[in-house]
């Protein structure tokens, strides 16, 4: 099979990529093995929200200056500033334009709010989940939680703890009707995606609303977890045009819906553009020649390679096996490219599960391009984007999907500039 | 004590990290509330069941063993073959309904019917039968049936076709299947006149049985396993002594002879397994390595064709081929339907038990299809056909039939 690039991962950084690239009229395919880690999505995109040293980021492209100067490893510096301010204005058009509807301004950070009520500094928040300005800056003083009866995934109780310290007062609306009845017939099973297929129904929407407004007579505004909208677009303006009173979605523990909807528009857009999109593939080997890689082998494709001019490295990280760790090195399991790591594993982790933590930082060697290292030689059409890339800490810093946009962006800009050259 | 007797699996489940990914893409937990979902069914299931085997769930009768559950998966755990293995060891051992027995008989059913198929076609579209089926034998009445051949594809190819295959200077053998042998041996003799046009023989198989997929998902795992031992033996030989590729035009035979049997039913493989492929897999990689050329007729008239990805091909993932052929032939526009199950799974959406949530799995295909615009879908599985005919307005061809009715 030929193609003029193939992209190996099929999460956030290698759609962007294959949609970049084929927006530019590239023939592009994607091999993904499974469905990827925005499915644990909290329908927010970071850019930048700490400094290595954990000082808050308020505008991201300040701080990304800031990490030019003093974290040349990290890979917003390897893009360099200028470049990552240039994509970072692209950003917020180019997910609205594959149907994902994102708010925030491109160089302010605002609030989203987790599954367990925390305030966490962000950059760009899909339509309808709750965002304030600063923490605490609640647009009511008062709110109803409604939660579906059983849920296993969203704990009003711990929303409510955070939310009074800022001295809202919390309401809880429980909400069950026979069509939630029928799926908890699996209790074990109570979670968003078949809860928001229920919701998918005409008829069972309406109920929800009936419900809000009954459980939320006395209440300022209402907050639901994510729960509504998975085989349709229009649930959240349905459901807000028969509720009296604002509502605000929150994103629930995995799986996420928003996260799913992203993965989806994404890959319909990829589609859409004439991108080839293999799930359920494992790539087993590439084939080098003369500091190249000719073609890859998959576990599905067998016998015929996938060949391409350009080849993107878009594995992530330790748990979708972009990265595999053994006792005494990292290992990257496709081409064997070189990693950077620390020689001594005691100092990988400490025991204290939210540190700053060494082994997140750990990832693909690769030069100033984002050219993928073996044995200490840049390969010259292998990119490495997304979460497998090294020297930064995606949580601590608040900035995984930004480093996945903006290196998705700057690999595929610089394969397009080689085929102008 | 052997303390992994009770932890370790055949089939990896200790790789799953409960995402619920998988249940995410489930066509049966989507509109079936009596199935738990490939999650709960599949790894936490076997878990259990490692323990006390008399946790197994009964439930587990209502997967499809479409599979979409290990695409999805991140973490390449066999979902679907956790599940499949634990219905074989755990589940009932008699399970031989007559009902069962008639649907998984293909081989047997299939020689009785085909001599008097006007017949049987013509019975088994009246209502008053349809009605008794459905009451003594509970095959849903709604259910329409597949049209027998009046005479079998191998008759056929004995009397009309074999003397000439010999004499071709490339040979390949054809794992025929039931649905050619007894429904529409047009797609083999379609098939034949493409490897010919190439210069290709196409031989049969020296012994051929029903792959098993209707035995295995019927209970009949003994059966199935007989029968496989033969398609194996006669596969070998084939390769072996002869030493022809195999190719085949029904995904799911494909599927179940390259996978299901090391996986399912614990038959190594592994020395043929690469020389199994779907036909149009075969042309593809001939066409693009440049042996040889498909000529096509002048007449290039429009043909909008919906693509339709049956669940053992997206596993597989090679509808591409069949998808990139199709593009091949002059005139011929493709649009790709979103790759989802059409519910019917093979003998499944035939029982009255199961045939709403085989319809109600359906629908969202149904729906695309309709308004598609296509002037006829596409597709590489025989009860996909059958159930995209009998579910919308548009008839459904297999790939190597457009790709023959275009030939010059």
């Amino acid at each position: 099979m030929k193609f003029d690039t193939v992209i190996i991962g099929g999460g956030l950084a290698g759609m962007v990529c294959g949609i970049r690239l084929a927006e530019a009229g590239e023939r592009c395919a994607i091999v993904s093995q499974g469905q990827s880690a925005l499915h644990f999505s909290s329908g927010s995109f970071d850019l930048l929200s700490r400094m290595p040293d954990g000082t808050p980021v308020s505008d991201p492209m300040v701080g990304v200056a800031e990490l030019e100067r003093i974290a040349p490893e990290h890979p917003y510096a390897r893009i360099g500033a200028e470049r990552c301010d240039r994509y970072a204005r692209q950003v917020p058009a180019f997910l609205r334009e594959a149907g994902l509807p994102v708010t925030g301004e491109d160089r302010r950070n605002h609030f989203r709010i987790t599954p367990m009520g925390k305030s966490k500094a962000t950059w760009l928040t899909l339509e309808g989940y709750l965002r304030t300005e600063a923490p605490g800056q609640f647009p009511f003083r008062q709110v109803c939680i409604v939660n579906v009866e059983g849920f296993l995934d969203f704990y009003p109780e711990f929303v409510a703890e955070e939310f009074r310290k800022y001295d809202i007062t919390c309401r809880f609306g429980t909400i069950n009707f026979p069509d939630l009845e029928q799926i908890r017939q699996n209790p074990s099973e109570m979670r968003s995606a078949n809860i928001a297929r229920v919701f998918d129904h005409e008829r069972n929407l309406e109920a929800l609303a009936a419900k809000i407004r009954e459980v939320a007579a006395d209440c300022e505004a209402v907050i639901l977890p994510a729960i509504i909208g998975l085989n349709r677009d229009d649930a959240f303006a349905v459901l807000q045009s028969k509720v009296d009173k604002p509502l605000y979605l929150l994103p629930t523990l995995p799986p996420s819906i928003p996260g799913i909807k992203a993965q989806q528009a994404l890959q319909a857009r990829f589609r859409a553009l004439g991108g080839e999109y293999f799930l359920g593939d494992t790539v087993l080997s590439g084939e080098l020649e003369n500091g190249r890689v000719k073609q890859i082998y998959t576990a599905n494709q067998g016998n015929i390679p996938f060949q391409a001019d350009h080849f993107v490295l878009a594995t992530g990280s330790f748990f979708s096996k972009g990265l595999v760790a053994t006792p005494d090195r990292i290992v990257e399991p496709v081409f064997g490219a070189d990693t950077v790591f620390t020689s001594d594993r005691s100092t990988w982790y400490t025991l204290h599960f939210f540190d700053r933590q060494n082994y997140q930082a750990f990832g693909l060697r690769t030069d100033a391009e984002l050219r993928v290292m073996k044995e200490g030689v840049a390969l010259e059409n292998l990119y490495g984007i997304g979460a497998g890339l090294s020297g930064f800490h995606p949580v601590q810093e608040g900035c995984g999907a930004g480093v996945s946009l903006l290196s998705a962006f700057y690999v595929a800009e610089t394969i397009l500039n080689s085929r102008k050259s | 004590m052997n303390i992994q007797q009770n932890t370790v699996s055949e089939n990896n489940f200790e790789q799953c990290i409960k995402c619920t990914v998988c249940t995410v893409y489930c066509p049966v937990a989507a509109v079936n509330p009596h199935f738990p979902g490939p999650k709960q069914a599949g790894p936490d299931g076997e878990r259990l069941r490692l323990k006390r085997p008399d946790f197994f769930d009964s439930a587990l009768k209502y997967c499809l063993n479409c599979k979409r559950c290990e695409v999805a998966c991140p973490s390449n755990v066999r979902i679907g073959d956790i599940i499949q293995s634990a219905r074989i060891k755990y589940g009932p051992k008699k399970n031989t309904s007559l009902r069962n027995f008639v649907l998984a008989n293909t081989d047997l059913v299939g020689s009785l019917a085909t001599p008097f198929a006007p017949v049987v076609n013509t019975a088994v579209s009246l209502k008053p039968v349809r009605f008794m089926m459905d009451k003594v034998m509970s095959i849903d009445h709604r259910r329409v049936f597949p049209k027998y051949a009046h005479g079998t594809f191998t008759s056929w190819y004995k009397k009309q076709a074999e003397a000439e295959q010999a004499a071709f200077p490339k040979q390949v053998a054809f794992f025929h299947g039931c649905y050619v042998n007894y429904n529409y041996p047009q797609l083999g003799k379609d098939l034949i006149r493409i490897m010919n046009s190439l210069g290709y023989g196409v031989r049969l198989l020296d012994k051929e049985k029903c792959c098993g997929v209707p035995l295995i998902s019927n209970g009949l795992y003994q059966q199935a396993l007989k029968q496989a031992k033969v398609n194996l033996g006669s596969i070998r030989r084939a390769v072996n002594e002869q030493n022809m590729d195999i190719i085949t035009t029904s995904s799911t035979c494909t599927f179940t002879l390259r996978d299901e049997y090391p996986h399912v039913l614990s038959l190594k493989n592994d020395d043929v397994r690469d020389r199994i492929e779907l036909a149009t897999r075969y042309l593809y990689r001939l066409i693009q390595s440049g042996e040889v050329t498909l000529k096509f007729k002048e007449d290039a008239r429009p043909l909008r064709v919906a693509y339709h990805t049956p669940c053992h091909m997206e596993k597989m993932g090679w509808s591409y081929y069949s998808i990139e052929l199709l593009r091949m032939i002059p005139g011929v526009e493709v649009f790709v339907l979103d790759s989802q199950c059409c519910g019917i799974a093979g003998t499944y959406g035939f029982k009255k038990e199961n045939y709403p949530t085989s319809q109600a799995i359906g629908e969202p295909l149904f729906r695309q299809i309709e308004t598609s615009g296509a002037d006829l879908v596409v597709t590489d599985c025989e009860t996909c056909k059958w159930q995209i005919e009998m579910s919308t307005t548009k008839k459904c061809e297999h790939p190597l039939s457009i790709l023959a009715s275009r030939l010059a």
